[in-house]
């Protein structure tokens, strides 16, 4: 009998519905896996299964776990849901109580559901998810993200779960701690002979951990079988699109680089901590004597973990921030960050990574997208708004959209548009801060595609930040692994990620997953 | 946590000493001259003369500064010229009023506004929030003066209860001393009631939809449980906020209720002495009340460092 059995399933909202009659079951020891983009209607069915959906959400169909129905009572669901299913979130920053130790709220998971199958106690959970005890004495913010989504699982085990359901849980995480994580839930998994219910629009992360999926699409069904033979042979048009779209197409031969565009020489950055007293411990250095050289033309990529200093590294280059020492050279004239002269400002611009917060929500597109030509100030109203549609055209969208305001857009829609307004000066250097990992696989093709077009039409120079190496192996000319600060080493992306030298690379080499369809993952 | 609170106490000495000075050179170094404000155009040069040996003015202007730093930290705070006596005796009669009255005011309007915003979030979006939210709306609205005029009219005037105004002091009757700043304490509590009740409703409504909350019943709470566990204490960060401006406000803001119920309070006292033209009574009442403005808002942070752990590490995170 399936652990887990749900039956023409349909959620809706108002009048919207945002699951229809869905249904499928999963069997006892089972890793299943749900793929689908944004609005998919997975998180939603992850929701309806533990009763946690939303107010204003009315739900049809039926749900039983072990053959029995969900019960209806509130206080009796919770205390299932406590004690039968664990959960694991995706945004590990904001699920847990910043206000209560970490141990505390684990140790409350544990006296909500602790069975009388023996001791378990915080320090036990604590090590089993790979954590200290001295971890259980912190707060949320004192642990890294990682660390975090740790605890989460520590405390969906508490309850001696028979089900664990992942909603995205490594999606807001880098490489290498997103590795580590999956390789952990398929551990505890098949330790603890546990069902798991993973949620992501990952398709090589599904690939690497589920024995079967199931392809959401607007709240449907689209195809649903095991893991391999849905990726190698997807039998939906969907499907194969998914599929398609989360490979990269490898370019062939590298591209000869101008002259130089942009020189950074030694750059550091050190931030003073605990404000003003004098006695406060030695200086955080944030990035570390970096140098490199970037040509017209080219495409230079900088990977590492989160918190590497990459971002640092591309704030100074944009004149967002001051290096404490060294210095940098664009088009020959010296600088160290916000010195950047306007005259040469409108040559970089930068494109960030989340197209939901860098648009001021009250301002039309229009505006916000004529807003960098206050740098070139001898054009003439009609001039700016001619720049303007050009670039919008230049990205593929249609004018009419100025007029509009950014939550009328789509998140790939926006990522456009601030493509399109890093655009607007006619910059000749662009730095592109993870542009696409916020974005759904197939949206992330059509960004990349886009990106690499008008790179042959103006010859853009783009310095890439990124974690994603499989997205760096297909953008860039040259890479940069950063590690604490440091450039640890470089080289071209096919030599450096089959021949990795430094610790660093080769960590986050071994971090990423199989290709989907190549051959049966193993974690 | 202990060098969180010795970098604010060091703060709030320096907000005090900028104060000190601000007051002490806004009212000294203005064009003209101190003892003829005080006594008016018509004043004789002997009477002027005398009155400049009296306060002082002969001395050069940071020696009298020192002096009178000095001076209030041994609690003299010079003596008022229009009532001969010494400033400081004054102030603390005054204050035995003004501070009951502000902290009765204070514990009111938590012990209303709190619980009814509360409620509020838990029945969001029917009637009994709605009626709430209409009254919390009023509240703001309508002006103390008013409504402790309506207070005295059926309390003490139609049901006889409670005193229409006056003071006894507490050392005749404590009682009746407590009385007297029943209707006052209410009339000041009901704008802060209801600020109060509209800001917990919205902390807590804005708290129901964290990460943290859905995790919280994810191991096994209902939506009531989890916000009482979780969510309350987080949503007292904004109310802690809003409190520690309030308490501030009361204290320095109970003026016009002191003078509806003919309130011996510290307002009226800078009220008449400003009047009177008293500069040394009006400087010294003015350093009280900025101590206690201060005061409170260095409480307010400890007790926001004590509720979120976020703000006792050196750097932000």
């Amino acid at each position: 009998m399936s652990l887990l059995e749900v039956r023409e399933l349909s959620v809706r909202f108002g009048g919207s519905e945002a699951v229809s009659d869905l249904s499928f079951a999963v069997g006892r020891g089972e890793r299943f896996g749900i793929v689908g983009e944004s609005g998919s209607g997975k998180t939603l069915t992850a929701l309806a299964i533990t009763g946690l959906l939303p107010e204003g959400a009315e739900v049809f169909g039926s749900i039983a776990l072990d053959g029995e129905p969900l019960p209806s009572d509130e206080r009796q669901m919770a205390r299932l849901r406590g004690k039968r299913i664990g959960l694991v979130f995706q945004e590990p920053m904001t699920a847990l109580n910043p206000l209560v130790r970490i141990g505390e709220q684990i140790e409350e998971a544990i006296s909500l559901n602790g069975g009388d199958e023996g001791p378990l106690d915080v320090s036990r959970l604590l090590q089993e998810v790979g954590l200290e005890p001295r971890h259980g004495r912190r707060y949320a913010h004192q642990l890294s993200g990682g660390q975090r989504q740790r605890v989460m699982i520590a405390m969906a085990l508490a309850g001696q779960p028979d089900l664990l359901i992942a909603d995205e849980p490594t999606s807001a995480l880098d490489l290498v701690t997103q590795r580590k994580i999956l390789d952990l839930i398929a551990e505890i998994c098949a330790r603890r002979g546990m069902t798991l219910l993973f949620i992501s629009h990952d398709l090589k992360a599904i690939a690497a951990l589920c024995t079967r999926v199931m392809v959401m699409q607007k709240g449907r069904l689209v195809e649903l079988g095991p893991t391999e033979r849905v990726f190698r042979a997807p039998e939906a048009e969907y499907t194969g699109k998914l599929v398609a779209a989360s490979r990269f197409d490898i370019p062939d031969g590298a591209r000869v680089p101008g002259p130089e565009l942009l020189k950074v020489e030694g750059v550091s950055r050190e931030f003073r901590q605990g404000g003003f007293l004098p006695w406060r411990g030695k200086p955080l250095r944030a990035v570390d004597e970096a140098s490199f050289s970037i040509g017209t033309g080219e495409c230079l990529a900088l990977v590492g973990p989160s918190g590497c200093g990459k971002t640092t590294l591309a704030k100074i280059v944009v004149g967002l921030d001051t290096a404490s020492s060294g210095g940098l050279q664009l088009e020959g004239t010296s600088y160290r960050g916000r010195d950047l002269p306007n005259a040469l400002r409108r040559d970089v611009s930068l494109v960030f990574q989340d197209p939901f917060g860098s648009f001021n929500p009250r301002m039309t597109l229009g505006r916000s997208l004529m807003e960098p030509l206050r740098l070139a100030s001898g054009l003439t109203i009609a001039e700016r708004l001619e720049r303007v549609r050009n670039a919008v055209r230049a990205v593929g969208l249609d004018t009419g959209m100025l007029e509009r305001y950014p939550h009328e857009f789509s998140g790939g829609q926006r990522q456009r548009l601030a493509i399109a307004r890093a655009l607007v000066t006619r910059p000749k250097l662009l730095v592109l801060d993870e542009p696409v990992s916020a974005l759904d696989v197939s949206v992330r093709g059509e960004v990349l595609a886009l990106l690499a077009r008008l790179r042959a039409e103006y010859g853009l120079t783009y310095l890439l930040i990124s974690h994603d190496l499989d997205m760096v192996r297909a953008m860039a000319d040259r890479v940069l692994v950063m590690e604490a600060g440091r450039i640890v080493e470089q080289g071209s992306p096919q030599e450096l990620f089959a021949h990795p030298k430094h610790r660093m690379t080769r960590e986050l080499v071994a971090a990423r997953l199989p290709e989907i369809g190549a051959s049966p993952a193993k974690i | 946590m202990i060098v969180f609170a010795l970098r604010r106490t060091l703060g709030f000495a320096a907000t005090l000493l900028l104060a000190a000075l601000a007051i002490f050179f806004l009212l000294d170094l203005l064009p003209g001259d101190p003892a003829q404000f005080i006594l008016g155009i018509s004043a004789t040069p002997e009477k002027l003369a005398v009155l400049r040996t009296q306060l002082g003015l002969d001395a050069p202007a940071h020696e009298r500064f020192v002096g009178w730093v000095w001076g209030m930290l041994q609690g003299d705070f010079g003596t008022s010229y229009t009532q001969q006596a010494p400033v400081a005796g004054l102030i603390w009669e005054r204050l035995a009023v003004t501070l009951p009255l502000a902290g009765l005011a204070m514990i009111l309007s938590v012990l209303v506004g709190l619980p009814l915003g509360i409620i509020a979030a838990r029945w969001r979006g029917k009637g009994v929030d709605t009626s709430i939210m209409v009254l919390a709306q009023m509240g703001v609205a309508v002006p103390s003066f008013w409504f402790g005029m309506l207070l005295t009219l059926l309390f003490a005037v139609a049901l006889r209860w409670l005193p229409p105004g006056g003071f006894t002091p507490w050392s005749e009757n404590p009682l009746l001393a407590l009385r007297g700043l029943v209707l006052p304490s209410i009339a000041l509590a009901l704008p802060q009631a209801s600020i109060l009740a509209r800001v917990m409703r919205t902390a807590l409504v804005d708290v129901r939809g964290q990460d943290f909350i859905r995790t919280a019943r994810a191991k096994g709470l209902t939506m009531g449980e989890a916000i009482w566990r979780h969510g309350v204490r987080n949503a007292l960060l904004p109310v802690l906020t809003i409190l520690g401006l309030q308490l501030a406000i009361l204290i320095t803001g109970t003026i016009i209720v002191e003078n509806v119920f003919y309130l011996p309070g510290l307002g009226r006292l800078i009220f008449t002495a400003i009047g009177e033209r008293d500069l040394v009574l009006v400087r010294g009442a003015t350093i009280i009340l900025v101590l206690a403005v201060t005061a409170t808002m260095l409480l307010t942070d400890i007790a926001y460092a004590l509720v979120d752990p976020r703000l006792r590490e050196r750097s932000p995170s």
